[in-house]
């Protein structure tokens, strides 16, 4: 159960390590809304697996009835987070920022 | 198991002095929402991670819950407010 919940808390922080750094480095808003989806959805999601297997390791109710909430948060976050990101991804299309491209801008819109 | 989880609680938090700047100084709007989100998800696991470090886990579900909710809809109708109507600086 420990190896489970070391492998899970790695994984979610090389996520977050990893969408951090390119929301630094990433040259267009399109690719670090990308980088911060991944943030959202993988990274979080697998650290709140891990402090559930955490949670859950020492089985009565009362720790039951925790890791139930922390099930709920789970799932809300597996809900919400592209719910977000596509609604910021939709704003930015709407708005008419153009994609950024290599060697300088497209030439139609 | 509970050290693991302290020294991965400092690490998201210097996590997020980094996404911090991308909120300060992003070149658009919506790079100021997006940074902002990404240090809400990140608070979100880090009051987690507080409540196994003083054992409470039970009181902070509830409070990373409404947090995540928070977070959620004030992305949610930022963007819309910026959908609506359109980015002002035009960048």
């Amino acid at each position: 159960m420990d190896i489970a919940i070391c492998i899970l808390l790695g994984l979610g922080l090389l996520f977050f390590t990893g969408g951090t750094l390119g929301l630094i480095r990433l040259p267009d808003v399109y690719s670090r809304l990308h980088m911060a989806g991944k943030i959202d959805t993988m990274g979080s999601i697998s650290l709140i697996a891990a402090l559930f297997l955490n949670e859950i390791e020492s089985f009565d109710m009362a720790h039951l009835l925790v890791g139930l909430k922390i099930l709920l948060v789970l799932f809300f976050q597996f809900l919400a987070s592209p719910t977000a990101c596509h609604a910021m991804v939709d704003a930015c299309l709407r708005a008419g920022l153009a994609p950024w491209v290599k060697g300088g801008q497209r030439s139609d819109p | 198991m509970d050290t693991i989880f302290l020294y991965s609680a400092v690490f998201i938090s210097l996590l997020m002095l980094v996404s911090l700047y991308r909120t300060a100084a992003g070149p658009t709007t919506l790079d100021r929402l997006m940074g902002a989100n990404a240090m809400g998800t990140k608070t979100m696991v880090l009051i987690l991670f507080l409540g196994t470090a003083f054992g409470r886990l039970d009181m902070f579900v509830d409070i990373a819950l409404a947090y995540a909710m928070l977070n959620f809809i004030s992305v949610l109708a930022a963007s819309r407010y910026f959908l609506k109507r359109g980015l002002a600086d035009k960048l």
